[in-house]
């Protein structure tokens, strides 16, 4: 396994968007080191013949009916929004483009 | 009509059946509790959010139907706890997080239209961990949940909050949530019952996700009976959790008042009984099993062999899963928005909210999960997990089938004090060791409490785990510990705990008292 | 923004090899959203088709539509596809204001169909086979809408307006593999392919595939190579093509632009491209960086999809006939000559033609109007002819025509009405009052009047010089501003005639 460095955890930081300070980025980079030593050794047992299990009680097909159900007024949508225009979430410029 | 204070040491059953015969109004008990948590949780802390006038409005409204004849629910009236993490319609949701610090969802759980349904009376949104990442209730944004046993402890994590209340009899029944263990964990740490049903049997619509495919809703009492009827409410096919099983459900009560032990085989988890456990735990826990073994059950060992890489699949399954879940947090359709000096983009604004509203715990185990999940780690990590978790899995279908149900202490030690172990994640995390395996493989687990540990007089748990689907053998078993051990101590071990000074009430009040 | 230096066409295939490859996304018209009851419709005020799961609130969870699997399947079969036994969705991980939880719900490594091929005809007839790689169900996003700053674009917005209406509409996305070979004809395959693909979810009736309304979305991938060369060049991908015409232009356009660009040494960066329909041209989006680690994992608020062989051949053996056979049968029944065919077909006009004669239209007034009229109006206004006008009100319009209430130069003033939304044609016919004026009375009466107005006229049909009348007949067709037959004027101007 390689060795976690602090540009690693500043990138994870960007990725997971939390504008984390030097100090977080310091001690993250030491926690993240000794939990990974330890965790790191799934990958003795988890041999090609073993199947992953995604979930735990095994079932597929679970479908809903195409039949329209209730929804949210506008209101109750926006009533938690830090800042709305009334009917639309209001969000602060974007720089990255849509993906 | 009786006492406030013979009122809240009543089990939910107890209380229920005086409900029933008039004795006592549900608005009688609901207040007799309100009061108590005015009087006790300044000091315990296991509320963040109560609102008499809403809660009394509730056992009004029951009190009105009962008077009118209505066939009620064996339950209702009675009061209940409600974890944080649970969405409700009527009381702030927070799961622990200073990110959602004041959000009222427009919307209710399904295991709160169930509750509700059943004329249960919610009193309140208990502590926790934020966003259920814990096992201290120390990473709660808004202070720790003391232990009613010595406020100088933990009660344990992420439920925290619904043990504690429980156990200071500031409700008879409280909903938790167990993703690692945390409703059993809590439930041996203060001498309460505690059950996480098999992974599916409740409905997870409307439970604050921390890893979605180890998250299971479950009751909290103080008698296992208790946990029963409360489970028997909240269990049930829900069409709006895919993984929400259509199994019927045999009564968990039911099963709880017939208890008997006689030819089943209990297996004892030779991984978890020896070795990195304390003496006065392992002492209850020996004790426990040869009680079983009197009662006319078979004693058997049984051996996980997967489970040392148990936690370790625990540690990267559960910070992958949350990683992702917690991303909605972004300040734009709800919660917390902090923008950053001098303004900034949207990514900027998500970032500085992300930063500010998270917790140490919160970030550490999203920036994890960031990492299992990146392109080149992922089958180190994540991949290889889920292949430990098949291993899990066959552990159990091989233990299980030497013997019907498997035990073990709940966890390696008695609570310990606050503070103690925050500095050390890794040493926190081990503390999961017995309980996150049925997490893994989604059966079901009981804590259920044995006794004090010599060294320290605090409470100590017996972990019962079942089959899948299997979760009425956890309520007959459980049962059965419990008369024993109450027969042999002549009172529950709650009689055993402090009497909890009134001090100042710390929960946020919503509404007039 | 400064403009892109293009080598011309013909001299940039000498040169390079084009390699084309497209990501189609098809929103499916099923009553609710992928992963929620919520109504899929996302016209109307901002946030009301919502539930807590298209708004990512905490603990709600996603449950898949039945509807849209099958749906998913059948769209899988027509594209020549192998249906998966065991199908899984995935999160997506990025950060984006019009994704409500910061994942999009999609499929990775289990898609529900894949290794499939279709057959594209182009102009001439030539059969192209496009093979596709696979198609996926995902989740769309919400709408943003970018306020302040110059153009309501992106850049330089001072902020952003979100609406998930749109959030959590079903898709399924079409990949195709690189398809090599397409030489000079690649503009016109990229249009073809994405002309297939919409007849196909039409037939199907699984999608409104309305490009301009974003049911069908395209995101053409174009590289090119040194002729001789095995490597595939660096490819962009271009977004934002919203009609059949800007898929074609766009390629077209990449391939000079790159061409230029790799002529004069210069290297191509990966990176997404959005096409300008005002400009005729596409600009740079933000390169692909190692940001884009989208942490893919099985999606655990759900489960496989696991399509029975009986459901499997249930929905083949529903399925419509191929586009190429179709056609075929269609120029049969209609008897069209080849020429008529191709002319619509190239048009993208099948089905509108095929729509129209359904709704009651002779076959060949139905082609007439199509290729006619319609496409002249569109081409002046530079949008697809399907999306101008519906069939039905094309079928009406025929009626009047055949019924004789409208000349074919009223029905040509009608037709703009329609288009410019003045209601249907009976209702444009009333409001402009534009009927043919068939009260025989009210000719008789302007017929007098030109014949008294020119006096000889009579005298010369009498002596047999016929053709004298059409003086008569255009002053009669002035007086009733054109809204008279002329046919029948003629037979009221001879009977007149004779009559005395």
């Amino acid at each position: 396994m390689s060795e976690i460095t602090t540009e690693q955890v500043a990138h994870l930081a960007s990725l997971a968007r939390i504008a984390l300070t030097p100090d977080e980025i310091q001690s993250l980079t030491s926690d993240l080191r000794s939990i990974v030593d330890d965790v790191a050794k799934v990958s003795e047992v988890a041999t090609p013949d073993v199947p992953a299990t995604s979930h735990p009680i095994p079932l597929e097909n679970v479908f809903r009916d195409d039949v329209p159900g209730e929804t949210l007024t506008t209101e109750q949508a926006l009533a938690g929004a830090p800042d709305h225009d009334g009917s639309r979430f209001r969000v602060t410029a974007i720089l990255g483009e849509e993906q | 009509m009786q006492h406030a204070h013979e009122i809240i040491r009543l089990d939910a059953s107890a209380l229920a059946e005086k409900l029933a015969a008039g004795e006592v109004s549900s608005v009688e008990a609901t207040r007799a509790h309100l009061d108590r948590i005015g009087a006790v949780d300044g000091d315990v802390h296991a509320f963040l959010h109560t609102d008499s006038e809403l809660s009394l409005a509730a056992a009004e409204e029951i009190d009105r139907r009962r008077a009118a004849g209505e066939q009620l629910h064996a339950l209702a009236g009675v009061p209940l706890a409600v974890k944080d993490v649970i969405v409700t319609n009527d009381m702030p949701t927070t799961s622990g997080s200073r990110i959602l610090e004041g959000w009222r969802p427009p919307y209710d759980a399904t295991v709160m239209t169930k509750v509700r349904a059943a004329g249960l009376v919610p009193i309140g949104k208990t502590n926790m961990d934020e966003f259920a990442m814990g096992s201290s209730t120390e990473h709660s944004a808004y202070g720790p949940t003391r232990n009613p046993w010595d406020l100088e402890r933990i009660p344990g994590g992420s439920g925290g909050g619904s043990a504690a209340a429980v156990a200071a009899f500031e409700a008879p029944l409280a909903l938790g949530s167990d993703t690692g263990g945390s409703i059993r964990q809590p439930a041996h740490l203060t001498g309460t019952v505690g059950v996480k049903p098999t992974y599916g049997g409740v409905s997870r619509y409307g439970a604050i996700a921390l890893a979605s495919s180890l998250d299971q809703i479950g009751p909290c009492s103080r008698t296992v009976l208790d946990s029963a009827l409360l489970h028997d409410v909240i269990a049930g096919h829900d069409p709006r959790d895919s993984t929400s099983l259509t199994d019927p459900w045999p009564s968990m009560a039911e099963a709880a008042r017939r208890g008997d032990v006689k030819g089943l085989r209990i297996g004892v988890v030779s991984q978890l009984s020896g070795e990195g456990f304390q003496p006065g735990v392992l002492e209850r826990f020996r004790e426990a099993v040869a009680a079983l073994e009197s009662a006319g059950a078979e004693i058997v060992e049984v051996s996980l062999p997967s489970l040392e890489y148990a936690i370790s699949a625990y540690y990267l399954i559960m910070p992958a899963e949350a990683s992702s879940n917690l991303a909605k947090f972004d300040s734009v359709r709800f919660g917390l928005r902090v923008n950053p000096p001098g303004g900034g983009t949207v990514e900027d604004v998500m970032s500085a909210t992300r930063e500010v509203g998270f917790g140490a715990e919160a970030k550490r185990r999203i920036i994890l999960g960031t990492y299992a999940l990146s392109a080149g780690y992922y089958d180190a990590y994540y991949g290889s997990a889920q292949k430990v978790r098949t291993l899990v899995q066959r552990d159990f279908a091989a233990a299980f089938a030497q013997a019907d149900v498997l035990v073990s202490p709940t966890a390696p030690t008695t609570a310990f004090r606050l503070g103690e172990k925050t500095e050390d994640p890794m040493a926190m995390y081990l503390g999961d060791i017995a309980t996150i395996p049925a997490n893994l493989a989604g059966i079901p687990g009981m804590s259920v409490p044995v006794g004090l540990a010599a060294e320290d007089g605090l409470p100590v748990g017996l972990q019962l785990l079942a089959p899948a689907r299997e979760d009425a053998q956890l309520y007959r078993v459980g049962a059965v510990v419990e008369g024993l051990l109450e027969s042999r101590w002549g009172a529950p071990l709650l009689t055993k705990a402090p009497d909890l000074t009134p001090g100042e009430m710390a929960a946020a009040e919503g509404g007039a008292v | 923004m400064a403009r892109d230096e293009l080598m011309d066409f013909d001299e940039a295939l000498e040169r390079f090899e084009p390699v084309l490859g497209f990501e189609v996304h098809v929103e499916l018209n099923t009553k609710t959203k992928m992963f929620s009851s919520a109504p899929n419709f996302f016209g109307g005020e901002p946030n009301t088709n919502i539930t807590p799961v298209d708004l990512g609130l905490p603990g709600s969870l996603p449950v898949v539509n039945g509807q849209a699997v099958r749906y998913s399947i059948s769209l899988g079969l027509a594209l020549g596809c192998s249906i998966a036994e065991s199908s899984r969705f995935a999160r997506k991980n990025y950060f984006y204001p019009d994704l409500a939880k910061n994942y999009q719900i999609s499929q990775y490594d289990e898609p529900i169909a894949f290794d499939g091929q279709v057959d594209v005809e182009l102009s001439d007839g030539r059969i192209i086979t496009v093979p596709i790689e696979r198609a996926h169900m995902e989740e769309d996003a919400g709408k943003l809408t970018h306020v302040g700053g110059a153009t309501g674009r992106i850049q330089g917005a001072e902020y952003s307006l979100v609406d998930y209406n749109r959030a959590g509409v079903p898709l399924v996305e079409i990949v195709t593999r690189p398809i090599f070979g397409a030489e000079k004809d690649a503009p016109e395959i990229a249009k073809a392919y994405v002309a297939t693909i919409r007849d196909i979810v039409i037939a199907l009736g699984i999608s409104d595939a309305r490009m301009e309304r974003g049911n069908l979305r395209c995101d053409a991938n174009v590289s090119l190579r040194p002729r001789g060369q095995e490597k595939l060049g660096t490819r962009t991908e271009t977004k934002n093509v919203n009609s059949l015409r800007s898929v074609e232009r766009a390629v077209r356009y990449e391939i000079q632009r790159q061409a230029a660009i790799l002529a004069k040494g210069g290297t191509i960066t990966q990176e997404t491209r959005h096409w300008h329909e005002d400009t005729g041209a596409t600009s740079a989006g933000r390169p692909k960086s190692d940001a884009d680690d989208y942490r893919y994992f099985p999606e655990p608020d759900l489960l496989p999809v696991v399509p029975s062989a009986a459901l499997v051949e249930e929905l083949r053996a529903a399925l419509p006939e191929p586009p190429a056979a179709r056609r075929r049968r269609l120029k049969s029944e209609w008897a069209f000559t080849d020429l008529e065919f191709q002319d619509i077909a190239n048009a993208g006009l099948v089905a509108s033609v095929e729509q129209t004669i359904a709704a009651g239209s002779a076959p060949q007034s139905a082609r007439k109007w199509w290729s006619g009229e319609i496409s002249r109006l569109a081409n002046a206004r530079e949008v697809d002819a399907a999306t101008l006008v519906s069939p039905e009100h094309v079928a009406q319009l025929v009626a009047l025509v055949d019924a004789g209430t409208l000349t074919d130069r009223l029905a040509r003033q009608v037709l703009e009405g329609v288009v410019d939304g003045e209601g249907s044609p009976q209702e444009v016919v009333d409001a402009r009052g534009l009927a043919v004026v068939s009260d025989d009375g009210a000719l008789i009466a302007a017929i007098d009047e030109a014949l008294a107005a020119q006096p000889d006229v009579l005298a010369k049909i009498r002596d047999g010089k016929v053709q004298a009348a059409g003086a008569v007949i255009g002053a009669v067709m002035k007086a009733m501003r054109g809204q008279a037959d002329a046919a029948r004027v003629r037979e009221l101007v001879l009977e007149r005639a004779s009559a005395e």
